[in-house]
């Protein structure tokens, strides 16, 4: 590995961990889809965080079983039939604010909609599409 | 300790405020015949996301012990919390839940909605009413107690969706 791969890997990380741990919380959707990236080494493919989104997989839900096929609007939770507030950032300022919150609900609803926890570039993909959606 | 002492009069200052709160929570259990009322903004906010932010004094310590445990495996969703969230809202819980006599008995998968009391308290409620769209399930609260998240289930503002 040459030196200047090693400094970059290392701000890249810097970065990442000053985006995902709970010391600094506060974060603009951009940074996080940054900085997921950065974990994944991967630009975001909004595309596939639709899809990922949208369908079911293998299990009872998707994530549009909440949030909507569309999340520009407010959603019903399946099970309990709260109301869920949008999840697109620009129908709802306060999403994707937080580091550690983002990262409580990603870890939770992966695991009931995917039976496991998403990657980064899924993570880095569902936001991309999320900040695709403008009014 | 001296009379004038600050940790004296802290403490007495809290033992008045402890009293006062007991005299008015019997009061407003007298009027509303439902679990007193104590508020945790944690508690509102982690709880609450989902679901209402159930009074803990519906449910007994050993009940919200099992399912403050069992965070990963709620009811069939994920929802698990921080080690120190945990923490915080367990002793919350234990320290606010049921006590008197209807609320003492973990009910059957510490579920509110298989206690007893629950139970006799909806005897009214037509068994097609719970299937509606609006209500979806008995731990619906709000479809019918607009106040829930309020702590009021005063019987006399129930509506029972259409």
């Amino acid at each position: 590995m040459t030196r200047s791969m090693k400094i970059t890997l290392a701000g890249t990380a810097l970065v990442v961990a000053a985006a995902l741990t709970p010391a600094a919380n506060a974060a603009t959707p951009a940074e996080l889809q940054a900085a997921y990236s950065a974990q994944s080494g991967a630009a975001a493919v909004p595309d596939r965080g639709q899809q990922l989104f949208t369908t079911r997989h293998g299990r009872e839900w998707s994530c549009s079983s909440c949030h909507g096929a569309v999340p520009t609007q407010p959603g019903k939770h399946a099970a309990t039939g709260k109301p869920i507030a949008a999840m697109a950032p620009a129908f709802n300022p306060e999403r994707f604010t937080d580091a550690a919150k983002t990262e409580k609900w990603f870890r939770r609803n992966c695991n009931d909609v995917i039976g496991r926890e998403c990657s980064a570039a899924e993570k880095a993909d569902v936001l991309g599409w999320l900040r695709t959606l403008t009014r | 300790m001296p009379l004038n002492h600050p940790t004296f009069i802290h403490r007495t200052l809290w033992v008045l405020v402890a009293a006062f709160g007991l005299v008015h929570t019997a009061h407003a259990d007298d009027r509303h015949r439902g679990p007193r009322l104590a508020s945790l903004p944690q508690y509102a906010q982690e709880c609450g996301a989902c679901h209402v932010a159930f009074p803990p004094g519906m449910l007994p310590a050993d009940s919200w012990q099992r399912l403050m445990a069992n965070l990963p495996r709620h009811f069939g969703t994920d929802a698990s919390l921080d080690a120190a969230t945990v923490k915080d809202l367990s002793g919350w819980l234990s320290a606010n839940a049921g006590t008197y006599k209807r609320a003492r008995e973990a009910p059957p998968e510490d579920r509110i909605t298989k206690s007893a009391w629950f139970t006799r308290q909806h005897d009214e409620v037509p068994a097609a009413a719970w299937k509606r769209p609006a209500v979806k399930s008995p731990a619906n609260c709000t479809a019918c107690h607009a106040q829930a998240d309020q702590g009021d289930f005063n019987e006399h503002t129930v509506r029972i969706p259409r």
